[in-house]
């Protein structure tokens, strides 16, 4: 679907407008997880899911021969990048602006334009951001945990985000009709990647957690919130979170 | 990060201010020595000796169980287990009774050991480089990054201490998830679904990963 100029803005505007009004505590402490029932029923089907479609479907990846692998892997992450340059710069991230641009310049040269990686091996990993992030970073609250079908984990500002990005990813605007196929062929290939990728690690969490919803949400909402921060562990924040660590009795 | 108990942490300015009050007013009572803080070369020494034993292990081409043996005893020595055991556990270890906490301590002991050595075997062929060192507050954080064949560099910070007398690293926190909370939250889902019991919980553990 290719949306015309006016509309991509009227759908960014409207976003922004809703994040705006995104209600909830602003600290990005703790947990808004209000619609925590109707999120467990939708973990469950994206376990069913898993189980029935992406797992056997990513297997059957690995059988993908690995060169052709890392090329698909490498093409959606190269199609990934404007979008994150452009995220650095409303986030004023002008560090991670300028090395994703050098990654996006090797990679288009070098690299065959993005069939190869060279840029990773040259230190010029992808720093990969997004509009939920820039959202963060502007102050928007974070809302509600949501978990989506298919999608999995987010939050109500990252709703919003992903709906910008859609509408205002840079490649959208260049690349002819084709593109969305491009976009979601490739996106699909880097979920499977992925997927086949961590197999070992995914399963484990998915299939061998006490309670994998709460493990999701704890993961998805703990990077989220270290990604804003600009990738800073221990925050400035008031409180010691190891007080109870110190505090507990212990097995001596 | 979330807290994870509601105490405040006296901030350091807030310490440096009393101190300065106490020294001040001439206090004519001998403060005991402050306890000499942990340096960044202490922390990323620890660390430094922590990953070249696993690597060590990784590499062995020893059998599994061979490797959980050795990664529950580098565990043990360079990670506070008993206090990460006791906080994974969170209030329940205000009731549960010395015997039960010590067995308790073991069985995440050897839990922790199996489900991330696992999940260490698949580094074979990477590498993992300390890159940098910083002090936050009252702990250090040596900050690592790992490089696996195939796959996007990912980021481990410990957090190491002394407060509990030793120098040990108190919870990973990998690409900003706290391996500390993560098992919190894995803990007490276990003990929920043994009804509080720690006998109960003990078994879960020894079936687990």
């Amino acid at each position: 679907m290719r949306l015309a100029w006016p509309a991509r803005w009227v759908v960014v505007v409207a976003a922004v407008l809703l994040a705006g009004c995104a209600r909830g505590p602003d600290v990005a402490q703790g947990l808004n997880d209000p619609y925590e029932e109707r999120n467990r029923r939708v973990h469950e089907a994206n376990l069913k899911l898993d189980r029935a479609f992406l797992k056997p479907v990513a297997e059957g990846y690995t059988q993908l021969p690995q060169p052709v692998r890392r090329t698909l892997g490498n093409v959606a992450g190269f199609l990934a990048l404007p979008r994150s340059i452009v995220n650095d710069v409303l986030q004023l991230r002008l560090d991670d602006a300028a090395h994703n641009s050098m990654r996006l310049l090797v990679n288009a040269t070098f690299g065959l334009g993005g069939l190869l990686d060279p840029a990773t091996e040259m230190g010029l990993e992808h720093r990969a951001t997004d509009f939920g992030v820039t959202l963060g970073v502007w102050g928007v609250p974070e809302g509600n945990f949501v978990m989506h079908p298919l999608i999995g984990p987010s939050t109500e500002r990252d709703t919003v985000g992903m709906v910008v990005d859609l509408a205002l990813d840079p490649l959208a605007w260049a690349v002819p009709d084709e593109y969305p196929y491009i976009v979601l062929g490739a996106k699909a290939a880097a979920a499977l990647g992925q997927r086949s990728a961590y197999g070992e690690t995914v399963d484990a969490f998915l299939y061998g957690s006490a309670d994998s919803y709460a493990q999701a949400r704890l993961i998805y909402l703990e990077n989220r919130r270290f990604e804003i921060r600009g990738r800073k562990v221990l925050g400035e924040e008031e409180q010691d979170p190891y007080a109870e660590l110190f505090e507990l009795p212990y097995a001596e | 990060m979330q807290s994870f108990s509601s105490f405040p942490m006296r901030s350091d300015l807030t310490r440096r201010g009393f101190l300065a009050a106490a020294l001040g007013a001439g206090a004519l009572v001998a403060l005991p020595a402050p306890a000499t803080a942990l340096t960044q070369g202490e922390a990323r020494a620890l660390i430094d000796r922590a990953i070249a034993e696993i690597n060590e292990v990784i590499n062995s081409g020893r059998s599994r169980e061979w490797m959980f043996a050795r990664f529950e005893e580098i565990f043990r020595e360079y990670a506070d287990v008993p206090r990460i055991a006791a906080a994974a556990l969170g209030p329940a270890a205000r009731t549960a009774s010395p015997a039960e906490l010590r067995a308790y301590t073991d069985a995440f002991a050897r839990y922790m050991a199996r489900k991330y050595g696992a999940r260490f075997r698949e580094f074979v062929g990477g590498r993992v480089e300390v890159r940098g060192v910083r002090s936050a507050g009252r702990y250090v954080e040596v900050v690592t990054t790992t490089v696996l064949p195939g796959r996007e560099p990912f980021e481990v910070v410990f957090i190491v201490s002394d407060r509990g007398g030793s120098t040990k690293f108190i919870d990973m926190v990998i690409e900003g998830v706290s391996l500390l909370k993560s098992e919190a939250v894995e803990i007490r889902a276990m003990l929920d679904r043994n009804r509080g019991s720690i006998a109960g919980l003990i078994g879960d553990l020894e079936k687990a990963a």
